[in-house]
């Protein structure tokens, strides 16, 4: 038997709250985090899109100025939610050479990388920062996350796009169970507000033009739905073996029972549409948490909202779980997130463990009509999980064909 | 052009912008390494920083003979004239 991974400290920051606790409120109840984008670059550019999911609470009202000034969003979204979760976890006294990060991100220092090119191109080289590198770099949170520990069993990038933030749980469970670490710090974070991601995801239609009702725009599964609404933040989860768990007397949410990652080799950016790729990932997830499809009493779906995306995915769950798809609850968080691309598997996650620790989850918002395509029991108000032994599940799909999927057990 | 006092005023601004030590600790025998802590990076930011603020060039090759604040303050002093 492999190791037993239990989850002992969620942290997050996000487009519905800047803490767990309040994340978790609004999840339950359903509220929109999507805003008209109040920056002067919305009209300069003109961009199709002039909404998104922002973080609600502004990292400069958490980090000091001199530790924000060093770190691209992202890193400060991921500092932010790893500091929560390591709160939270309670841990006191560790073996340092034991704690490893697996932090990831699907796009990395955005806004560095392109406010550095601004300056070169505006002062010249002599004004471009010297921290524009190490802000920039994909692997800057994992670093950041790592330093700001003290983790030095390894600091871990998972890069496959949207998959990103799921890959990172699948990484830390791989990280524990090999004996590599005894505790390991995942997540994943995302700070892609910035105009030419928003120009670039328009120009590929991914994203909803839903502009004169942001808060409408999200709607997974619904017939209207047209396409995805960026969010950033950051959400963090501290993986640990059970029985250092247990040694400490630590509170324990959940399991991580067990996690896949599969890739379709089937098109750059569009889904199988027949899911195989997602059928492999969901089956080899409940196998390797050695249970069956009928344990599974939730799924926080990837369901992003777009006309394309949303289909395939009930397709792959059909597939795996068959008939007894009809009694699983699903929820689909990004109607009230947004799409926090390499984020979002960590987001999800938190949300995913606290369902089955509080055995309640969240809910979908914006299900006027319901494709009928995608015959899903979606959650759509107040939803309580049934007692005795249950499985969550959370997927997540990314650009390049990544499908990643974890699977949490209650304890 | 400045006063050594005013340069100093000025380059404290900049240290703290960058780090967050308190201006007044910023004094012309403080080391930036050993007394301030300021580790190569942030050294290059400050340097930049005061060359937009005093209207000079600092080389790179001089940065490294700028061990104190005082050495700072004389080199752009000397500059500016």
């Amino acid at each position: 038997m492999p190791r037993k991974v239990v989850i002992t400290g969620l942290g997050a920051t996000t487009p519905i709250g800047g803490d767990v606790p309040t994340m978790w409120a609004n999840s339950l109840k359903g509220v929109s985090g999507a805003r008209t984008i109040e920056a002067d670059w919305v009209q300069k550019y003109e961009l199709p899109v002039t909404f998104a999911a922002q973080a609600t609470t502004p990292a400069s009202e958490v980090l000091s100025r001199v530790e924000a000034k060093r770190m691209d969003p992202s890193t400060q979204f991921a500092v932010i939610a790893s500091r929560e979760a390591w709160r939270d976890s309670g841990i006191e006294d560790i073996d340092h050479d034991r704690l490893a990060v697996a932090f990831a991100t699907g796009i990395g220092g955005v806004w560095t990388l392109l406010d550095a090119w601004d300056t070169l191109q505006a002062k010249g080289p002599r004004r471009v920062l010297p921290m524009t590198v190490p802000m920039l770099m994909p692997n800057g949170p994992a670093a950041a996350v790592s330093l700001d520990l003290g983790a030095r069993a390894g600091a871990h990038t998972p890069v496959s796009a949207c998959a990103s933030g799921t890959e990172a749980l699948h990484l830390g469970l791989d990280l524990i169970r090999s004996g590599k670490a005894d505790v390991v710090m995942c997540g994943g974070a995302e700070a892609a507000i910035h105009p030419m991601p928003i120009a670039a995801f328009a120009s590929m239609q991914a994203l909803s033009r839903r502009n004169d009702e942001p808060e409408l725009a999200s709607r997974p599964y619904d017939i209207a739905r047209n396409g995805f609404v960026m969010g950033e933040g950051a959400g963090a989860l501290v993986i640990e073996a059970e029985e250092h768990a247990l040694a400490r007397g630590a509170r324990i949410y959940g399991e991580l029972a067990g996690t896949s990652v599969t890739a379709d080799a089937y098109h750059i950016t569009a889904p199988d549409p027949g899911g195989l790729g997602a059928t492999r990932a969901l089956k080899a997830a409940l196998f390797d948490a050695r249970v069956q499809a009928s344990d599974v009493v939730h799924v926080n779906a990837h369901a992003t909202s777009t006309p394309v995306g949303d289909k395939p995915e009930y397709v792959a769950l059909k597939a795996a779980l068959g008939s007894h798809l009809d009694s699983v609850a699903v929820s689909a968080t990004k109607s009230q997130t947004g799409h926090l691309l390499g984020a979002s598997g960590a987001v999800e996650a938190v949300m995913t463990v606290l369902a089955v620790y509080e055995r309640t989850v969240p809910v979908t918002i914006n299900l006027d009509n319901q494709d009928p395509e995608i015959p899903l029991d979606v959650v759509t108000s107040e939803r309580t999980l049934p007692s005795g032994d249950i499985v969550a599940i959370s997927n997540s799909f990314g650009f390049g064909g990544h499908n990643a999927v974890i699977a949490v057990k209650n304890v | 052009m400045a006063s050594n006092e005013e340069i100093l005023a000025g380059l404290a601004e900049i240290v703290n912008e960058e780090t967050g030590l308190a201006p007044e600790s910023v004094e012309m025998d403080k080391s930036f390494t050993d007394d301030l802590d300021i580790d190569s990076i942030s050294m290059m930011t400050i340097v930049v920083n005061a060359e937009e603020k005093f209207g000079v060039r600092i080389p790179d090759e001089e940065v490294k003979n700028l061990k104190t604040v005082g050495d700072a303050v004389n080199f752009i002093a000397g500059a500016q004239s």
